[in-house]
């Protein structure tokens, strides 16, 4: 049941992609959000493909992961297509009933899923290539000029840190609860909607009190290791710009300016 | 009536880099009325073993086979084997949830839809089985309860589905000495008592000595050596070389045979080498 969540789901191999600057990957990954919104007929979308590509095969990250992160947007994906398809206005194709599909729509619609996939195909690439560690790390570092306006970058980032850090262990926590629960004869997959809820109880009654324990005993140890946050610490990851991010920079600034010069053009 | 494995392999992750093989060629035979121990040290595949035998995880290949029924056949017999095969998991107090101690007991019998009436003699008979009286511990909640106390409360959950399988993993696992005899005390009881078949998982070579009548060896997920406690814990070199103990006595018998003592190499009880060490001491006197 919890196998195939790919969103934050690294994928630990060594490409030139995983090495990259953490800083460098996420601002890559935002503007490249903004220029899929620059694209604006299929044609453009061949440079995007042809970058996430590229990128793709040089991480060396199965497609097969890099869709299976579409999964969870899947129905968000196929409302989009199908809200643009039925309400665009325009010359009509058929018509059954009140239902009436445009030349425009199905164009419309086609163009809003191609941009949703590719937005999340894109994004969940960072995900699978930087661990989530190394992911705060980055965003620490991203908003620290922000410190000097009051933002706490570090316990930001620090919660952010042990957030993620409990993900795993609170699926499996999740998971080994329901096991010995399902021996009990416990039930998670049948029944109407209110059953299963209520059914839900054995399992989150004694997951929230471990998520307490547990939250109790980090705080005592970070404590016992006189951890307080904030200035001065050093850290043991220092993140410097190597020459593969000066590549990678490169590579991007091309994609980029290919397509604005499409837009323009 | 037994619970078979014929031929099992089991598969993580499947089609992931996280890939691992958990268990490879299992074949066993449990039959009712035992009391088995399964060791074998972390990553051995203990764990795994037992949740094939209930049917939480199903084999990747080769089948079980609980009372002639295959596991996972019939999605819907589930319930049933989970009934059959009661499986107390490794710290089970952290699966309590009901108010009282009584409620949460009761959680598995009723999920049996057994009549209101089968449940409270089933819970009362649980709590007492584990050393409870019922009616000082019924309305207490769980979580008012010592560490040991609760552990015994979630054992009594599974006890009160009344399975013809128990069981049991690392039952022991973070116990002070007198908890941890206390529950072997009421384990042996049981076993004696109801003719339940027990199946004893740990690494713990000094619990499963005193106890079971077969030990199975799990190593890297293959049976690596089968057969009594005795036969087991004289093959000390080969238990140490897939990074298992023999129980300290065991090794105490061990040293004084190479000093040249002249006494039984197989023996597992402090009791019986006490026994031993004082017949060849006299022999020695005379």
């Amino acid at each position: 049941m919890f196998k195939n969540l790919t969103i934050g789901q690294h994928y630990p191999v060594e490409s030139p992609v995983h090495d990259l600057d953490p800083r460098l990957k996420i601002m890559m990954t935002i503007i490249f959000i903004v220029s899929i919104f620059f694209i604006k007929n299929f044609t453009g979308f061949l440079i995007v493909i042809g970058f996430l590509t590229l990128s793709i095969s040089l991480s060396k990250v199965p497609v097969k992961f890099v869709i299976r992160g579409l999964r969870p947007i899947l129905l968000i994906i196929i409302i989009t297509f199908l809200i643009n398809l039925l309400m665009t206005p325009g010359r009509t194709i058929f018509k059954i009933g009140f239902i009436n599909v445009t030349e425009e729509g199905l164009k419309q619609a086609g163009f809003m899923a191609v941009r949703l996939t590719l937005l999340i195909m894109g994004t969940s690439l960072l995900t699978l290539t930087t661990s989530p560690i190394i992911l705060t790390d980055g965003i620490e570092s991203l908003l620290s000029p922000f410190k000097r306006f009051g933002l706490p970058a570090h316990e930001l980032a620090m919660m952010m840190t042990i957030a993620l850090r409990f993900i795993p262990t609170l699926m499996e926590e999740t998971e080994k609860i329901m096991k010995a629960q399902k021996s009990r004869g416990a039930d998670f997959e049948s029944g109407n909607i209110v059953s299963r809820a209520k059914n839900l109880v054995p399992l989150l009654v004694p997951l929230f009190i471990s998520a307490f324990r547990r939250a109790d005993e980090l705080a005592m140890a970070m404590e016992a290791r006189c951890y307080r946050g904030g200035d001065q610490r050093t850290r043991m990851r220092q993140m410097e710009i190597k020459n593969i991010d000066y590549i990678a920079a490169f590579v991007f600034l091309v994609y980029l300016t290919a397509i604005i010069l499409f837009r323009i053009w | 009536m037994s619970i078979i494995a014929e031929n099992i392999k089991y598969i993580y992750s499947e089609g992931t880099p996280f890939k691992t093989l958990a268990l490879d060629s299992i074949n066993l035979t449990i039959k009712q009325g035992e009391f088995v121990g399964i060791i074998g040290h972390t990553g051995s595949g203990k764990s795994t073993l037992i949740q094939l035998f209930n049917g939480l995880e199903i084999p990747t290949e080769g089948k079980v086979t609980v009372d002639s029924r295959v596991v996972g056949e019939d999605k819907k017999k589930l319930k049933l084997i989970r009934q059959t095969v009661g499986l107390v998991f490794q710290y089970p107090e952290y699966q309590l949830f009901e108010e009282t101690v009584a409620k949460d007991v009761a959680f598995g019998p009723m999920n049996l839809g057994l009549s209101q009436e089968e449940v409270d003699f089933r819970v009362k008979e649980a709590l007492e089985l584990v050393g409870f009286n019922y009616n000082k511990i019924k309305d207490a909640s769980p979580f008012d309860l010592s560490g040991g106390q609760k552990r015994r409360v979630a054992i009594a959950g599974v006890l009160a589905m009344k399975p013809n399988y128990l069981i049991l993993d690392e039952p022991t696992a973070g116990l002070d000495p007198a908890g941890r005899n206390e529950i072997f005390k009421q384990i042996k009881t049981l076993h004696k008592k109801s003719n339940v078949t027990v199946i004893l998982v740990s690494h713990s070579m000094e619990d499963i000595a005193k106890l079971v009548d077969r030990v199975i060896v799990l190593s890297k997920g293959k049976i690596h050596m089968e057969g009594t406690p005795k036969e087991i814990y004289s093959q000390a070199e080969e238990l140490e070389k897939i990074g298992l103990g023999i129980p300290q006595i065991a090794s105490i018998v061990k040293e004084l045979r190479k000093c040249g003592f002249n006494i039984k190499p197989d023996i597992l009880t402090v009791e019986e080498a006490k026994i031993e060490i004082l017949k060849e001491v006299k022999r020695r006197n005379v």
